[in-house]
């Protein structure tokens, strides 16, 4: 029995060597592709369970890694999670990242190629490798102000400085708690995520930055300064402002707001104009300036592109000519297909505000690394100028009016000038409430701080009733208030 | 597998088992060191109970290595180091997952493992202590058959048998879970070893001829039948293909070892493949398994919640994290795979200590089973050679099918790895194997009475193994030069070192030369004593 002894041996032989050449496969010539299949969470594995840097604002951290006792090591926590979510975003198994922590994740994993000093110094003393702390341009005050003031309304507030471009504030309502996804429960998490992604409201989205609106008369702004800045006209030139203005090439009518005329007299200065937002007026005006010269002065403000604040932007849209006379009218008082985010809102008030030059908008002040060096800082620089020093204060007496005497009174601050524009978008069918904007800055004369304001669908008021100087002002003040009270 | 020492030198010092001694110490790096890494890396110190649970294992294998001085003290050296290897492997992994919080690592238990071993470690060398020679097992061939068909079907039984995963293959005793297959399996091989060395010649050779195969007769097969057909009907009753395959290979390997017929493996292999094509056909869940073992990486596979391939593919994700030389103890992530610490501990092996470290396992494993099969070549006796064969075999088998489950060289199965994988009946019944394996060893090894040819008073010891007839199994011994004769002393004197050689060869292949004197199963030339030139050939014998 031993010939067939040895023979079973022989067979056992084969059988391990098969054992070692399918382990080796898997090991060594597969390995790669396992090991870049998107199903192998081992890459998420290895992100989740480092101590990822803070987020701070003001500070305090407003996302944070905690040490917890189980399979990821690190747990991120989120102390003010609804009122900061449109900029911190989320830190997500289920979902991902989203916002600074998707738009930062290199310097908040710890790694950025900057931080090669670092890593080389964990290796040598075997410390474990810890993120980067992000530092925001935020000012608590004034997003606590902002988140206060919009209530429970749905929409969106922006504040920046005006020479920085720095983000002050930035809310967006609805919103979300970024800890229901952060949590390493991922049945949990993944309901979560459903019932926000599903929702109505629409809580996931940013409406600040990634939301576009029609812009209503706050586009305004930007006709004005083309037509200042086309040299034909001043702050003080008498421009046609009819009770009905009927653009060439289409029968349809464009109106007032409640359907008054703007003057007895039919025509106004463009300062008046501006004052009482009257559309006959700049629609009129956008016709005679011609679709061109709008696009340029819109782009010029930043329209048609986007920003990464460090997270991108939507971008806001002013269509390209040739575009019908009918249209370059409605076009021109923000309306037809002229679309803009808050953030582009407010950059056109604080274009104004910093003498025409409008400045690149960031939230991401610092990064420091473990050992508290500042490895990154972001540097405040400019898209270009957008209007001359001279169009940006005959501008800016202009906004001075609308809130002393106009459409924006509510905006008014006791002891400070306050310059601003408001907006009252129809939108889908005009039978819907109007969105309503603020957009404007303080002080006028030393600007601090420039802001817009968009509640959707009239805020609480709710009907046609609604407009930009009885609903959005009033935050817009407080916001600005905040800021100017530190 | 030559054995270059004399089997039969009469040596009459004890060997001193310092290779085993020093191979231990190895040993017992390997596991308590894993042991300390693991603890240090997830940690940052050493476990708290670190120095008393590596003493308990060193004082087990010192006291395992003391039974085999006393008791069985030509056994093989190599056999226990490996064991204890592997073991200690194992128990560093089971608690590297248990202590890794994740949720599904929660029912990993190193204590309750570690307790385990050393039951099943005391248990085999209390076996090993009081069963001083391995042939008395074959007395109860048949009680071993009834034993080994009770066992089997115990799951079946309502409120005693439990089915976890789809299979019926576990039993509940007093709130111990208890896979009966694994005891089952040693003694259906004493049964086989027991009732073929007796039957071999007769299923051999008595059988007709159908188209070219000399089939056995019936009567002769009848018992094997039974016992194979009863196994298999049960386990496809308790639908576990990995201990259905288990039997089966035991059974096909034992009787070609027994029969040397070929025809008849290439007969059984060719009836378990339509058996398990069938079975594939049939049975939705069978099917499944396959498409998961060709299609693991398929999203339809993958995302399938009940019997898709997430566990195998989280294995090969693991493994090949691991990469040539692991993420290191507790550096891995190997706890994402489901019942890493059981049917997976392989890959979760492999992601830490990385292909280095399971071509290392997979060299143990190959070491004990090896060992076995040497023992089986040596010893004497028939009853012997097939039992040791039988259980080297079959613990092979289950290596081979675990592992290329995890690899996918076959479909996977709910077999567990041995020595490694959490489960107190795995390793209570593979230490029993360990016993029997080194029983057998020492036998194999043990200076005989033998006599070596020129001794004086060989004739006198004659008929205990040289003559005619052997104490075991009755087989005549040929190559000797004349049964119940005395061998002619051969020409140079009787110097041990030649007078050895013959009685080595013809005892290790007398076993196949067959009662009745045929030699087709073996070379005659074997029988050839060059040292004698004047021997006669084997078989020439009536």
């Amino acid at each position: 029995m031993n010939k067939t002894a040895r023979r079973l041996a022989s067979i056992v032989m084969v059988m391990f060597l098969a054992l070692l050449v399918s382990t080796t496969w898997i090991q060594f010539f597969a390995a790669e592709s396992l090991n870049n299949d998107p199903r192998n969470a081992r890459t998420l594995y290895e992100q989740f369970g480092t101590d990822r840097g803070p987020i701070v604002v003001g500070g305090e951290a407003v996302a944070d890694s905690v040490p917890v006792d189980d399979e990821w090591n690190y747990q991120r926590e989120y102390a003010q999670g609804r009122l900061y979510a449109p900029l911190t975003g989320y830190y997500s198994l289920v979902s991902g990242t989203s916002g600074i922590e998707r738009a930062e994740n290199d310097f908040l994993a710890g790694s950025a190629d900057a931080l090669w000093a670092d890593r080389l110094q964990n290796l040598l003393t075997g410390s474990d490798p810890q993120g980067s702390a992000v530092e925001l341009t935020v000012n608590p005050a004034a997003q606590q102000a902002a988140w206060d003031a919009l209530g429970d309304q749905r929409g969106a507030v922006v504040a920046l400085e005006p020479s920085t471009g720095r983000i002050l504030a930035m809310v967006s309502k609805p919103t979300f708690d970024p800890n229901e996804l952060a949590t390493h429960d991922t049945k949990q998490a993944n309901d979560a995520y459903l019932a926000l992604s599903n929702s109505d409201d629409k809580p996931l989205n940013n409406r600040a930055t990634s939301e576009i609106y029609p812009p209503g008369s706050t586009f305004k702004l930007v006709t004005a300064a083309a037509a200042l800045e086309s040299g034909d006209y001043t702050a003080e030139s008498v421009v046609d402002a009819p009770e009905t203005y009927t653009p060439p090439g289409t029968n349809s009518a464009i109106r007032n707001y409640g359907g008054t005329s703007c003057s007895p007299s039919g025509e106004q200065t463009l300062a008046d104009a501006l004052r009482i937002s009257c559309n006959t007026a700049f629609a009129q005006l956008g016709v005679s300036l011609g679709d061109e010269a709008l696009q340029e002065q819109a782009e010029a403000f930043g329209f048609n592109e986007s920003f990464a604040v460090p997270f991108g932007t939507a971008a806001s849209v002013f269509p390209d000519p040739p575009i019908d006379p009918a249209f370059v009218a409605t076009s021109a008082i923000g309306q037809w297909d002229v679309r803009a985010t808050p953030l582009q809102i407010a950059m056109v008030s604080a274009g104004i505000a910093n003498d025409g030059e409008v400045m690149e908008p960031h939230s991401v002040a610092r990064v420091r690394d473990q050992n508290l060096d500042v490895v990154s800082e972001t540097r405040p620089s400019g898209l270009g100028r957008a209007v001359s020093a001279d169009t940006a204060q005959q501008l800016t007496e202009m906004m001075i009016g609308v809130v002393e005497g106009g459409s924006g009174t509510g905006a008014q601050i006791s002891g400070v000038t306050v310059a601003g524009k408001t907006g009252t978008a129809q939108h889908g069918t005009g039978s819907e409430p109007p969105h309503v904007w603020f957009t404007g800055f303080a002080p006028a004369d030393d600007p601090q701080v420039a802001v817009a304001v968009m509640v959707e669908d009239g805020g609480s008021i709710g009907t046609s009733e609604a407009t930009g100087g009885r609903v959005a002002a009033p935050i817009a003040r407080a916001v600005m208030e905040a800021v100017l009270n530190e | 597998m030559t054995v270059d020492e004399p089997a039969v030198t009469p040596r009459q010092r004890r060997p001193l088992r310092l290779a085993e001694v020093f191979l231990l110490l190895l040993a017992l790096a390997g596991g308590i060191g894993g042991y300390a890494m693991v603890g240090t890396s997830i940690r940052g110190e050493l476990p708290d109970s670190f120095w008393g649970s590596s003493a308990l294992l060193a004082a087990t294998a010192l006291v395992a290595h003391i039974v085999l001085r006393l008791r069985a003290p030509w056994s093989d050296q190599v056999i226990l180091p490996a064991v204890v290897l592997l073991n200690g492997i194992g128990l560093s992994m089971i608690w590297r997952l248990e202590i890794s919080g994740s949720p599904g690592m929660a029912p990993a238990d190193a204590v309750g493992n570690m307790t385990a071993s050393l039951l099943g470690a005391s248990v085999a060398f209390t076996l090993l202590w009081l069963l001083r020679d391995h042939r008395w097992l074959r007395r109860y061939t048949y009680i071993f058959m009834l034993v080994g068909l009770l066992l089997v079907s115990l799951p079946l039984i309502p409120g005693l048998g439990q089915q976890i995963n789809g299979a019926r293959i576990w039993i509940t005793i007093g709130g111990f879970s208890l896979q009966p297959a694994e005891f089952a399996k040693i003694a259906l091989a004493v049964f086989f070893a027991g009732y073929l060395v007796v039957n071999r010649d007769t299923l051999a050779l008595a059988g007709p001829k159908v188209l070219g195969l000399h089939l056995p007769r019936l009567r002769d097969l009848g018992p094997i039948m039974l016992v194979w057909g009863v196994s298999l009907v049960i386990l496809v009753f308790q639908r576990d293909l990995g201990t259905s395959l288990l039997f089966f290979g035991l059974f096909v390997a034992m009787l070609y070892q027994a029969t040397a017929r070929s025809s008849w493996i290439l007969l059984g292999m060719t009836l378990f493949a339509l058996g398990a094509f069938s079975a594939a056909q049939l049975f939705p869940h069978v099917g499944a398994r396959i498409d998961v073992w060709l299609h693991p990486l398929d999203a339809e596979q993958y995302d399938r919640e009940v019997g898709g391939s997430f566990q195998l593919v989280q294995g090969m994700f693991s493994m090949a994290n691991g990469g040539l030389f692991g993420t290191g103890w507790g550096e891995g992530r190997p706890f994402q795979i489901p019942y890493a610490y059981s049917d997976f501990i392989y890959a979760a092996l492999g992601e830490e200590l990385g292909l280095t470290g399971l071509a290392a396992v997979l060299l143990s494993y190959l070491l004990i089973v090896q060992r076995g099969f040497k023992a089986a070549l040596t010893v004497r006796d028939g009853f012997g050679k097939l039992l040791a064969a039988g259980l080297a075999f079959v613990m092979a088998l289950q290596i081979f099918v675990v592992v290329g489950g995890i690899t996918r060289i076959i479909p996977l199965t709910g077999l567990t790895l041995p020595f490694m994988a959490q489960g107190g009946s795995s390793l209570l019944a593979n230490w029993i194997v360990i016993a029997l394996l080194l029983r057998i060893s020492d036998s194999a090894r043990r200076p005989s009475d033998l006599p070596v040819r020129g001794q004086v008073g060989a004739a006198e010891r004659e008929p205990v193994l040289v003559g005619g007839t052997s104490a075991d199994d009755g087989t005549p011994v040929a190559g000797t030069p004349s049964a119940g004769g005395t061998p002619p002393p051969p020409p140079d004197g009787g110097t041990p070192a030649a007078g050895n050689r013959l009685p080595r060869r013809s005892l290790t292949e007398r076993e196949s030369s067959g009662t009745t004197g045929a030699s087709g199963s073996s070379d005659p030339t074997e029988y050839i004593d060059p040292s004698t030139p004047e021997a006669p050939r084997g078989g020439d014998r009536p």
